[in-house]
């Protein structure tokens, strides 16, 4: 009886009762969503967010392709335009994928109101409540409340440091098939995985298609970060490898360009397209017309590769700043992941810290990140967190990691003192040399496994 | 020149219940401005008294909840200020925050409340509270509540089945505050009296629909709790349960605004117990406070009014 009051729209739902679908019940509030409401606050060095760097993008090259925008095509990007969008944004669209070495036709392609809504249209138009998705564990927190509106039954897959354990993924796969249940996709974000920054290896990649071949099974490929590669080769996309079968692709521009123009994009096997077409009709209509005149228009200029190019030196010397300050400020009793590209770096505590208690006690102190629990859908994840170093400068992140550094010392100190067993390795860190991360391998699963069986995993 | 007319609206601010201090806080704008005062919402923050120089207001509602807003400091900065405020004076605020203080002096006036324990930051890690820790079962049963003595939600809240599992409990709690408090587990009916001006309103109940013991979190989940008000008791419990809220809002030092008191109507015995009392309790659409006014015939206008009439 601490707090009714927190959080509860308890009364509001009970008056509207009657009237909410059976698909709200799962459509929860949290204390975790209240105490990420504080993040916003100015004074606070948010690590949380997912955000990308607009500042560096030209206002004067913004300007000009306004000015061209409205100069050239002023009624067309003030109306209606086609569901699947402007056959020239789709044009642009193949071009983007082309950087990346895919190569699609543009008439596979639709264009949506960001990634986020291919997630939706692939739920919407594979999902019936009960069904089965697999996912990444941890997986994109965005993805969490799309899954649980369509009450799908999720089953997360276990990762390390090549991504999704596709030998899991093949276990879970039969003990679905034994218990009679079929999942409909598998959802996985392969390269620079949100939230935890890893790659799937290129066998992994294979097999999965493989598999996915062999089960006729779609896997929806999530690949916003491809293009933030900042070291390393590039790895072919799911979609390449599968030839256009058995995977949809979801792309965007938000972060090759801009979150605010909300555009992105699938790419299908046509009778999936033609329903996700339908399914985007139903939702928007069509996607914005005066945003993808912008992108047209943008793209036309040629800069667009210069851009991304310099996002991609922004970003790797914020993530080398953050690496570096979690080697100084975390004790040794800390893992964390080294991406080669994207946004997003994800450690793992001590299994007696609860992160989204550290939030609290962060916040107190002007910091904030993701408590890991909001990257599972079953209550795993509480001794993670995932850290962003696009969307702060490089004395924020030193600054962020310090303070979280210094609370999670505090409570490994603490938690010695309440147990009676000494900490692992008192007095702190920083002044020790950087320990090698070998068994980065293991800081995904969770739980942890035994010893003797990390190095089984065929990768 | 102040204007009676003009009332600000202290919101927001950097607690952990800002989300719900800001629902509240643009609520009862609204109805400020349904009753004819010039409503000027504020989020608290390092320009609070330069904002209320430049807003003048004739009175002050305050709509924080939780660290800074219910605690006492933001109404003692309005006492330096000379403006008047709705709710507790700032010894009230202080005393209900801190559950620690709030339940030794309802035990020294013989209210009854849940048996329980107080560790710090400070006699854990300075006074070598930690080997006291093993002595708890014998102090109280298990299982038992670890919380933080100034917390507002279920964040840091935890059962502790056993022994084991109070080291984790506590390193939780102390996340949020420096002083904790290992309570004995009470089960039984959860019962909130709000107390408007001394006065009690009718008792809502909070019902979670699973019984699921440990998932503290899921007693304050939207769909996962019904709230029934006025509760279903008998005579005599309703008495007492009303005649004990307005008991504490009374020693506490409450009685100036609308303040809200937890208790629990213990299972076999039938014995209540206090929990806690909350100074400035929600008054969102959901909150529990504003649908105790309606059961008493009180709208959300009139609660507003009530608890803006009583500022001083």
């Amino acid at each position: 009886m601490d707090a009714p009051r927190v959080g509860s729209a308890a009364r509001d739902l009970e008056r509207y009762a009657g009237l909410f679908a059976s698909r709200t019940r799962v459509m929860t509030s949290s204390a975790m969503r209240d105490l990420m409401a504080i993040t916003e606050r100015p004074e606070v060095i948010s690590l949380a967010g997912g955000l990308p760097d607009t500042s560096t993008f030209p206002a004067e090259t913004l300007a000009a392709v306004m000015a061209r925008v409205a100069a050239d095509s002023s009624a067309r990007a003030l109306q209606y335009g086609p569901t699947e969008g402007m056959r020239a944004t789709r044009e642009t669209i193949a071009r983007v994928m082309a950087a990346e070495g895919a190569r699609v036709d543009p008439d596979e392609v639709i264009v949506t109101t960001g990634g986020q809504q291919v997630i939706d249209l692939v739920c919407k138009t594979l999902i019936d409540p009960g069904d089965v998705i697999v996912a990444e564990g941890p997986t994109y927190p965005g993805a969490v409340p799309t899954f649980s509106s369509y009450q799908a039954d999720v089953v997360q897959i276990p990762m390390d440091a090549d991504g999704m354990r596709v030998d899991e993924l093949e276990e879970t796969l039969a003990r679905l098939d034994r218990e009679g249940r079929r999942p409909k996709f598998v959802y996985t974000v392969p390269t620079f995985q949100n939230p935890a920054g890893v790659t799937m290896s290129l066998p992994r990649r294979r097999r999965l298609v493989e598999i996915a071949r062999e089960r006729e099974l779609i896997v929806l490929e999530d690949n916003p970060y491809g293009m933030l590669r900042f070291e390393g080769a590039p790895l072919p996309t799911l979609l390449e490898l599968d030839g256009g079968h058995f995977v949809v692709y979801a792309g965007t521009f938000s972060k090759i360009l801009s979150p605010g123009l909300r555009l992105g994009w699938a790419v299908a096997p046509r009778p999936v397209l033609a329903k996700l077409n339908l399914a985007a009709q139903a939702a928007t209509l069509c996607p914005s017309s005066f945003t993808q005149h912008f992108v047209n228009a943008y793209f036309r200029t040629g800069h667009w590769e210069r851009y991304v190019e310099e996002l991609r030196g922004l970003y790797r010397a914020r993530r080398d700043v953050m690496l570096a300050a979690l080697e100084t400020h975390l004790p040794p009793e800390a893992t964390w992941t080294r991406p080669q590209g994207g946004l997003f770096v994800w450690a793992t505590l001590p299994d007696y810290l609860d992160t989204t208690d550290l939030l609290a006690l962060a916040l107190s102190h002007n910091v904030a990140f993701v408590p890991g629990r909001a990257a599972f859908l079953d209550g795993r994840g509480g001794s993670s967190l995932r850290l962003n170093f696009s969307g702060s400068d490089d004395a924020a992140i030193e600054e962020g990691i310090r303070r979280i550094g210094d609370l999670v010392r505090e409570q490994v100190g603490l938690f010695a003192t309440l147990t009676g067993r000494p900490a692992s390795r008192p007095g702190g860190h920083g002044a020790q040399a950087p320990q090698p991360r070998t068994d980065l391998a293991d800081v995904l699963a969770m739980p942890r496994r035994p010893r003797d069986e990390r190095r089984s995993d065929a990768r | 020149m102040s204007d009676a007319r003009r009332v600000a609206v202290l919101k927001g601010g950097r607690s952990l219940e800002r989300q719900v201090s800001l629902a509240s806080g643009t609520r009862v704008e609204h109805a400020l401005e349904r009753l004819g005062h010039t409503a000027i919402g504020i989020d608290v923050g390092p320009d609070l008294v330069r904002a209320l120089n430049e807003a003048r207001p004739g009175a002050v509602f305050i709509a924080l909840h939780g660290r800074d807003g219910e605690d006492g400091t933001v109404q003692e900065l309005l006492e330096a200020l000379g403006l008047p405020y709705t709710g507790p004076r700032p010894a009230g605020c202080a005393f209900a925050r801190d559950k620690v203080l709030a339940k030794h002096l309802m035990l020294a006036a013989g209210i009854p409340t849940p048996a329980f324990l107080v560790f710090s930051d400070t006699t854990l890690k300075e006074m070598g509270a930690a080997d006291a820790l093993p002595g708890i079962g014998a102090r109280l049963d298990f299982p038992v509540v670890v919380k933080p003595a100034c917390g507002g939600s279920a964040l840091g809240v935890r059962f502790a089945a056993s022994p084991e599992e109070v080291p984790g409990a506590l390193l939780a709690a102390l996340s949020y505050d420096d002083k904790v408090l290992v309570e004995r587990y009470v089960h039984g009916r959860e019962l909130a009296v709000s107390v408007l001006g001394g006065m009690a309103l009718p008792i809502v109940e909070a019902v979670p629909h699973d019984e699921d013991f440990y998932d503290f979190e899921a007693r304050y989940t939207i769909g996962r709790t019904t709230f029934h008000c006025p509760a279903e008791l008998a005579d005599e419990q309703t008495a007492r349960a009303l005649a004990l809220a307005a008991q504490v809002a009374e020693l506490l030092g409450l009685t100036a605004g609308c303040a809200r008191v937890d208790l629990l109507l213990e299972e076999g015995t039938g014995a209540l117990q206090v929990l806690e009392a909350n100074a400035i309790p929600g008054m969102t659409e959901t909150s529990l406070t504003p649908q105790a006014a309606e059961a008493a015939g009180i709208g959300f206008d009139a609660l507003v009014a009530r608890v803006l009439e009583l500022a001083r």
